[in-house]
């Protein structure tokens, strides 16, 4: 039951885009079409899921031992970097189908903030390994349905006449600001 | 192009938040008040500054093919730096920033400016550039958070002049998103009236 209530609260309440701003960047990069969110999407929940092991781990059996927590954040921005690397590298090896699906986005996860922010995060509210983990997994995939949405808007909006000045970012910050607003309505949910 | 001009640039004209739309996540995060927004940006200033130079000095010896990784170290380096004097000097800033600073590593204008500029050029023109790009970024905040403040509760630098409530959606999250679009729609319509 305590699984399920973080699921929905680091899924929809606090959703990692939407409240949390974190992952903006590809948020607004790559919301073109429904298929690429996918793709970006299926990347992040993996190297999300992935990252928050690793870096957790190596918090605890590596940094705190030594006595050099304020070395997190180098740590974890080459944990990151290489564990992208290594998962590019074997899916490449191992399973060609889905190499060609996430293939082109891992390169730019080791820049979504959403990544390094979640490893920091799980640290800073001292969760244990599982509900680490957990919490990882449900903000990538909150990360996933936004990013999805917005792309299902997006496709739509290309038929809408909008005015020359707000073509483009600014008309997409605005439409993630009234998404922001509907994801709101989750708050009284946990 | 001229040191001024070079220093200046970042302020409109290649603005990191306002043009080129990179470092959207601490540009929303920090700025539901002016005074955390010009923290933050002085914040990635100072990490700008001190990348770009220490860059611009080991350009040389940097390989070519590990040269990211190693801008990342230089700049996580700077970044721990900053984490550190902040959660001395400034405590309630840092505990209200809180993971934004060091994300402020992962922020596209900070290894940006590394890899299109300092690694290229001298390290003076790196510093004035990194300045330059900073004081944008810190400028684009300051306005963003004073318009946030403004509308939200009323205040400007804490100093409140509008009697009343405020509108409390642009403290939150969508007022982040819909001030910066409008802010960025504003900048676009300047910079073509400066063109023309």
């Amino acid at each position: 039951m305590e699984y399920i209530l973080l699921i929905i609260s680091a899924m929809l309440v606090n959703n990692v885009v939407l409240a949390q701003y974190l992952g903006v960047c590809p948020f607004l990069g790559v919301s073109n079409k429904v298929s690429t969110a996918l793709g970006m999407s299926g990347a992040v929940v993996f190297v999300i899921v992935l990252a928050t092991m690793a870096t957790y781990l190596v918090y605890t059996y590596v940094l705190i031992p030594l006595g050099i927590a304020f070395m997190q954040t180098i740590t974890f921005i080459l944990v990151i970097a290489f564990l992208v690397q290594m998962v590019e590298i074997i899916l490449k090896k191992i399973s060609r189908p889905l190499y060609q699906a996430l293939g082109i986005f891992l390169p730019l996860i080791t820049t979504n903030c959403a990544v390094l922010g979640v490893a920091l995060l799980v640290i800073k509210k001292d969760y244990d390994l599982v509900t680490g983990v957990i919490y990882g997994g449900a903000t990538a995939m909150g990360f996933g349905l936004a990013l999805v949405i917005m792309a299902g808007i997006r496709e739509q909006m290309e038929l809408a006449n909008i005015p020359e000045g707000m073509k483009g970012v600014p008309v997409s910050l605005v439409t993630a600001g009234i998404l922001a607003m509907a994801f709101m309505g989750f708050a009284g949910l946990v | 192009m001229n040191q001024m001009q070079n220093f200046t640039k970042g302020f409109l004209k290649e603005n990191p938040i306002l043009v080129l739309v990179l470092g959207t996540c601490p540009t929303l995060a920090t700025t539901s008040s002016s005074m955390n927004g010009l923290g933050m940006g002085l914040a990635t200033t100072f990490v700008l500054i001190g990348s770009n130079v220490f860059i611009s000095l080991l350009k040389d010896l940097i390989p070519d093919t590990v040269r990211i990784p190693a801008f990342i170290v230089v700049i996580a380096t700077f970044v721990t730096i900053v984490d550190l004097m902040m959660q001395a000097y400034v405590p309630s800033l840092y505990e209200t920033l809180g993971i934004f600073i060091p994300l402020i590593v992962v922020n596209c204008i900070v290894l940006g400016r590394a890899e299109a500029y300092a690694s290229k050029n001298t390290v003076w023109s790196s510093f004035v550039d990194g300045a330059g790009m900073g004081l944008g970024f810190t400028l684009a905040l300051g306005v963003l958070g004073a318009v946030r403040e403004i509308l939200g509760s009323g205040s400007l630098f804490g100093y409140k002049f509008i009697e009343g409530e405020g509108i409390l959606v642009f403290i939150l999250a969508p007022g982040a998103f819909i001030a910066l679009g409008y802010l960025i729609a504003v900048v676009n319509k300047i910079n073509k009236a400066r063109k023309a």
